[in-house]
C-alpha cells in the first residue's frame, strides 16, 4: 500500500509528461496519439539543441575540473599537516550550505568587479565554485576508512611522494573521486540558481532555457525532450550503480 | 650488500650494523626520547622492549625515516642515514596494522616494491614466488588482503617487506593483533624466517616474552631512556633497574640497608622482613641502602620449616594469602609474619610434586638461597 501510494506520488507527474508528449494537440486535452513533437525536437529545435550542448560542456568540464581539485585537496587536507587546516576545510565546504541564491549574487558581483565577461567560462567557474565540496567530501569520506600507516607502508617500500599518489592513493581513493564527479556531474546539468546569474549570451544551459520556453507557454516538443532525458538519466544512473560496485568489490 | 645464497634458495642478505648516538625527539612539551644511544650488530635479532609511551615506537619511525630526530646520530654500518628520506633508506618496515595496500592481490602488494623500480618482468615474478614461498602464502596469491586472515596478513606485510632485500627489517608489534596461540607459532615463525634471512632485526614490542623469547639481545626503555642492554638472560637474571626486575616478568623487590659485608655475601636489614642474606659481587659498604629482588620461581614454599640439611640461607615464615592454580605451576601469595606479602611460584614437576597440599590460609615457610638473591641498584638518597 505504502510502495503504491508512494510511487503514484512520484511517478504520476513524470506520467502525465509522458502521455502528453504523444498527444497530436498542444493544448492539455488529448486529441489523438502523434509522434509529431519527437519530429519537431529533431527538426526544429535548434536552439534546445544548443542548450543541450551548452549543458553537457559546462557539466563535463567544472566536473572534471572540480573532480582533481577536490580530490587532491581531500587527499591533502586527510593526510598532510599545513597551517590553518581546520579553516581550509571549513572553508571549502561553505558553498554546500550557502543559499544557492547568495552564491551566485556574489559570483555575479565578483565577476564584474575583476571585469570577467559572461558566458561560457564565467558559468563553468560558477560551477566548479559549488560542486567542489561535494568532491571534497565524498573523496574525504572514502579516505578516513584507510590509515596513514598505508602511505608510510608505500614510502617505507621505496615509493617517492608521487609514486605513493599515482599507485596508491589514488586507487583506494578511486570510488570517493568516481561518485563525487557523477555528483558534480548531475549538479551542474541541473543547476538553475546560479547559472542564472552567470550566464552570459549564447551560454544558456538546458534549465535556462527550458525555464524561458515555458514563459512564452509550454511546447509539448519539452515533453517529448523530458521523456528522453528521464530515459537517458535513468540508464546513467544504473550503469554508474553497477560500476561503483564493481569498484568497491574490486 | 652481499647476496649469498641458501639452501633453501633464498638469497641471503647479509644485514647492516645500527649505530643511534644520542638520539633526542620532543613532540611539543613531551619529551619522546631523551638520549637513546644504541648498538645494534649485523644479524642480530634486536628488541626494544618497553611499556606503550616509552619511546620505543618513536625511535623505530626514527630508523624508518617517518620521524626526524631534534639531535642525534643514526648511521647504518658507518654511513649516515638521517639524511634520506624513508624511500631511500635499506630498511623496511613491518606494521602493527600491517598496512597492506587494499586495492592490491597478495601478488601485487608483494610486487609492489620491485614494480616501482625497472625490474623484469621475469625475475619480478621469480622474486615474488620466492617470497610466497618463504612465507607459505603460494595458495592466496590471488587474494585481497581484506580476505586473509591477521597471520596471512602479517606474512604477506613481513613478504612485501623483504622483497627489496633490506640490510634492516623493523618489525613494529607484529603480533599484538593476534590471539595468544597464534602469537607463540609466528614468534617461532619469525625466529626461523630470520635465521633464513639472516639480516637486522629490530623488534619493538611491549610483551617481555615476545622479547624475550626470540631476541639475541633486548635494550628495555622507559620514559625515553634505555634502561639496560642485554641478552635476555642478562636482562632477566641481572636487572639493572628496579623498572627492569619488575617490567620483566614478575619479581618480589625488597628495600633495605647493607648492615654486614662477609666477601661476596651481604646482609641487608630489609623494611618488614628483617635480615636478608644475598651474595653479590662488586664494592658493597655497610650502610648503604639498596634494593634486592627475589624471583618467585627461585623460592621454595613447604609447610614444615626446611632442614638444615637444604641451603635455605633466607627462611621467612607467614600464611598463604591466595593460590592460582594454573596447571603447570600454582602462584601462592603469601603473607610475612612481618605484614610483608610475597609471590612464591611452585613449577609442578610431578603429579604427586605437590606434596601436603598447601591451601590457603595454611601456614607455610618460604625460603631461598642467597645465591638466587639479587642487588639491583643502589637507593641513591
Amino acid at each position: 500500500m505504502v510502495f503504491w501510494i508512494t510511487a503514484i506520488f512520484l511517478m504520476l507527474p513524470l506520467l502525465v509528461l509522458l502521455l502528453y508528449s504523444f498527444n497530436a494537440g498542444r493544448s492539455f486535452t488529448w486529441t489523438g496519439f502523434s509522434l509529431v513533437w519527437y519530429e519537431k525536437l529533431f527538426t526544429e529545435s535548434g536552439q534546445l539543441w544548443q542548450a543541450v550542448w551548452n549543458s553537457v560542456i559546462v557539466a563535463v568540464v567544472s566536473s572534471l575540473v572540480s573532480t582533481v581539485i577536490g580530490s587532491l585537496g581531500a587527499i591533502g587536507i586527510n593526510w598532510y599537516r599545513f597551517s590553518y587546516k581546520p579553516y581550509t576545510t571549513s572553508l571549502s565546504f561553505l558553498p554546500l550550505v550557502l543559499p544557492e541564491i547568495v552564491l551566485g549574487v556574489s559570483i555575479l558581483v565578483f565577476f564584474n568587479m575583476i571585469g570577467l565577461p559572461l558566458g561560457m567560462v564565467s558559468v563553468i567557474i560558477a560551477h566548479t565554485t559549488f560542486t567542489l565540496p561535494f568532491v571534497l567530501l565524498m573523496v574525504m569520506a572514502r579516505l578516513s576508512e584507510f590509515d596513514f600507516s598505508i602511505i608510510e607502508a608505500s614510502r617505507d617500500l621505496g615509493a617517492t611522494e608521487f609514486q605513493t599518489l599515482v599507485r596508491v592513493i589514488i586507487p583506494i581513493s578511486m570510488p570517493g573521486i568516481l561518485s563525487g564527479f557523477l555528483t558534480a556531474f548531475t549538479l551542474s546539468l541541473e543547476d538553475f540558481v546560479v547559472t542564472l546569474f552567470v550566464s552570459g549570451p549564447g551560454s544558456s544551459t538546458l534549465p535556462l532555457y527550458i525555464f524561458s520556453a515555458i514563459r512564452f507557454g509550454v511546447t509539448p516538443t519539452i515533453n517529448a525532450f523530458s521523456v528522453l532525458l528521464i530515459l537517458v538519466t535513468v540508464a546513467l544512473a544504473v550503469s554508474a550503480q553497477r560500476l561503483l560496485k564493481y569498484l568497491i568489490k574490486a | 650488500m652481499t647476496d649469498i645464497p641458501t639452501q633453501q634458495g633464498v638469497v641471503r642478505v647479509i644485514g647492516s650494523d645500527v649505530t643511534v648516538q644520542g638520539v633526542i625527539k620532543s613532540f611539543g612539551d613531551f619529551k619522546a626520547l631523551k638520549g637513546v644511544s644504541l648498538q645494534i650488530n649485523k644479524g642480530e635479532f634486536f628488541s626494544l622492549l618497553g611499556p606503550s609511551g616509552c619511546g620505543k615506537t618513536t625511535l623505530l619511525r626514527i630508523l624508518a625515516g617517518f620521524e626526524n630526530p631534534d639531535s642525534g646520530v643514526v648511521m647504518l654500518d658507518s654511513s649516515d642515514i638521517l639524511p634520506l628520506p624513508p624511500n631511500k633508506r635499506p630498511i623496511n618496515t613491518v606494521f602493527q596494522n600491517y598496512a597492506l595496500f587494499p586495492h592490491l592481490s597478495v601478488y601485487e602488494n608483494i610486487a609492489f616494491p620491485l614494480r616501482l623500480r625497472k625490474t623484469s618482468a621475469k625475475e619480478l615474478d621469480a622474486r615474488v614466488w620466492e617470497m610466497l614461498d618463504l612465507v607459505h602464502l603460494k595458495e592466496h596469491v590471488n587474494k585481497k588482503p581484506q580476505q586473509l586472515s591477521g597471520g596471512q596478513r602479517q606474512r604477506v606485510a613481513i613478504a612485501r617487506a623483504l622483497i627489496n632485500r633490506p640490510n634492516v627489517l623493523l618489525l613494529d608489534e607484529p603480533l599484538s593483533a593476534l590471539d595468544a596461540k597464534l602469537r607463540q607459532q609466528l614468534l617461532v615463525d619469525l625466529d626461523e624466517l630470520h635465521d633464513a634471512v639472516g639480516i637486522t632485526f629490530i623488534y619493538v614490542t611491549h610483551d617481555q616474552a615476545e622479547a624475550l623469547g626470540v631476541s639475541d639481545r633486548v635494550a628495555v626503555m622507559n620514559k625515553g631512556e634505555v634502561l639496560q642492554v642485554g641478552a635476555p638472560h642478562e636482562i632477566y637474571e641481572a636487572p639493572a633497574t628496579t623498572f627492569v626486575a619488575e617490567f620483566i616478568g614478575e619479581t618480589n623487590t625488597l628495600e633495605g640497608t647493607i648492615t654486614k659485608v662477609e666477601g661476596d655475601v651481604i646482609y641487608i636489614d630489609t623494611q618488614g622482613l628483617g635480615i636478608v642474606e644475598v651474595t653479590a659481587e662488586g664494592n658493597w659498604q655497610v650502610g648503604e641502602r639498596v634494593v634486592h629482588s627475589i624471583r618467585p620461581e627461585k623460592i621454595r614454599i613447604s609447610k614444615e620449616r626446611p632442614s638444615h640439611e637444604q641451603k635455605d640461607d633466607n627462611v621467612f615464615h607467614g600464611k598463604v594469602h591466595e593460590r592460582i592454580y594454573f596447571g603447570h605451576q600454582s602462584k601462592f601469595y603469601v603473607n610475612i609474619d612481618s605484614g610483608l606479602k610475597f609471590k612464591v611460584f611452585k613449577q609442578h614437576v610431578n603429579y604427586m610434586d605437590m606434596g601436603p597440599l598447601i591451601k590457603w590460609d595454611d601456614e607455610v615457610y618460604v625460603a631461598w638461597d642467597a645465591d638466587d638473591g639479587y642487588i639491583v641498584e643502589r637507593v641513591r638518597a
